[in-house]
């Protein structure tokens, strides 16, 4: 049977979620869902004395990204990015 | 566990058993989810916002003006420590609320800066919680929240927002910062309330 439908199943999508979070964040780029401002992500400023990481924009401090860890989990909210482009090795 | 006096009666110690999971300090730790706020007490204010929409407004004066309360209450942080027996002269909530009409069940506290944190009102009430401006014996310096912030000791500290301008107060109860992001929704250090399912 086949079908037009592109729904996956759940292990499909946590392949996906896995291999782009395994990714060095560190070379990607970024943009900022209040001023606009796009950065590396090594330009963000970064509050880790804190409850959970959150990094901010520079020229606007709007929260870009927020990283609590938990015992056995993570919780990421990345609301304040309009994207995040990650950069992938060549396949050649 | 707090101690409050209206005058002074001495600093009573409160009891050196800590909640499950922390360990004591006896410096001050400075956590922040964002840059530290530079807030002149002259363009200060503190809001107290009703369900109806209905809203009560302090500026600096006004608000110093109030019947303060001296408080002796251990502190509690998520993060593990605890620091005892700390010192503090706020505003009540109780004497705040006094001017306030309100039959919420919710709250949630706002800050300079855009840090939230939300409570049932009941946890402001009944001298449990505070808009305190003075910490042992000095003007609350802006790393630790001044010119003032919310005292909740019952609650883990990241409760006691810092750099506190208002609270809302809600008919439904509304995810504050940390709470919308894994963090208990209530915070009991003595039931160990640190995330989502404690």
């Amino acid at each position: 049977m086949t079908s037009s439908n592109p729904r996956a199943d759940g292990d499909a999508l946590a392949g996906h979620v896995r291999d782009v979070f395994r990714v060095d964040v560190s070379t990607a780029m970024g943009r900022c869902t209040a001023c606009g401002r796009t950065m590396a992500v090594t330009e963000m400023r970064v509050f880790d004395h804190a409850p959970g990481v959150v990094a901010r924009c520079p020229a606007c401090d709007q929260v870009l990204l927020r990283l609590v860890h938990g015992p056995g989990r993570n919780w990421l909210d990345l609301r304040g990015l309009t994207y995040l482009q990650l950069p992938v090795g060549d396949e050649t | 566990m707090s101690t409050v006096s209206r005058g002074f009666r001495g600093r009573r110690r409160p009891s050196a058993e800590l909640p499950p999971g922390q360990y004591l300090v006896e410096d001050f730790p400075v956590l922040s989810a964002g840059p530290t706020p530079s807030i002149d007490p002259h363009d200060w204010e503190f809001t107290i916002t009703n369900e109806t929409g209905d809203q009560q407004r302090w500026d600096w004066d006004s608000f110093r003006a109030l019947p303060s309360e001296r408080v002796t209450v251990d502190l509690h942080c998520v993060t593990h420590w605890s620091k005892l027996a700390t010192a503090w002269e706020g505003v009540s909530l109780d004497t705040l609320l006094e001017q306030v009409q309100t039959s919420a069940g919710f709250a949630l506290a706002e800050s300079y800066g855009g840090y939230t944190t939300n409570l049932p009102l009941e946890d402001l009430t009944d001298h449990k919680a505070w808009i305190a401006y003075r910490f042992d014996g000095q003007e609350l310096a802006a790393e630790h929240g001044g010119p003032a912030r919310l005292l909740v000791p019952h609650l883990y500290f990241w409760k006691s927002a810092k750099w506190v301008r208002g609270v809302r107060l809600l008919d439904q109860d509304e995810p504050g910062f940390w709470e919308s992001l894994g963090y208990h929704n209530y915070g009991d250090p003595w039931q160990e309330q640190r995330f989502w399912g404690d």
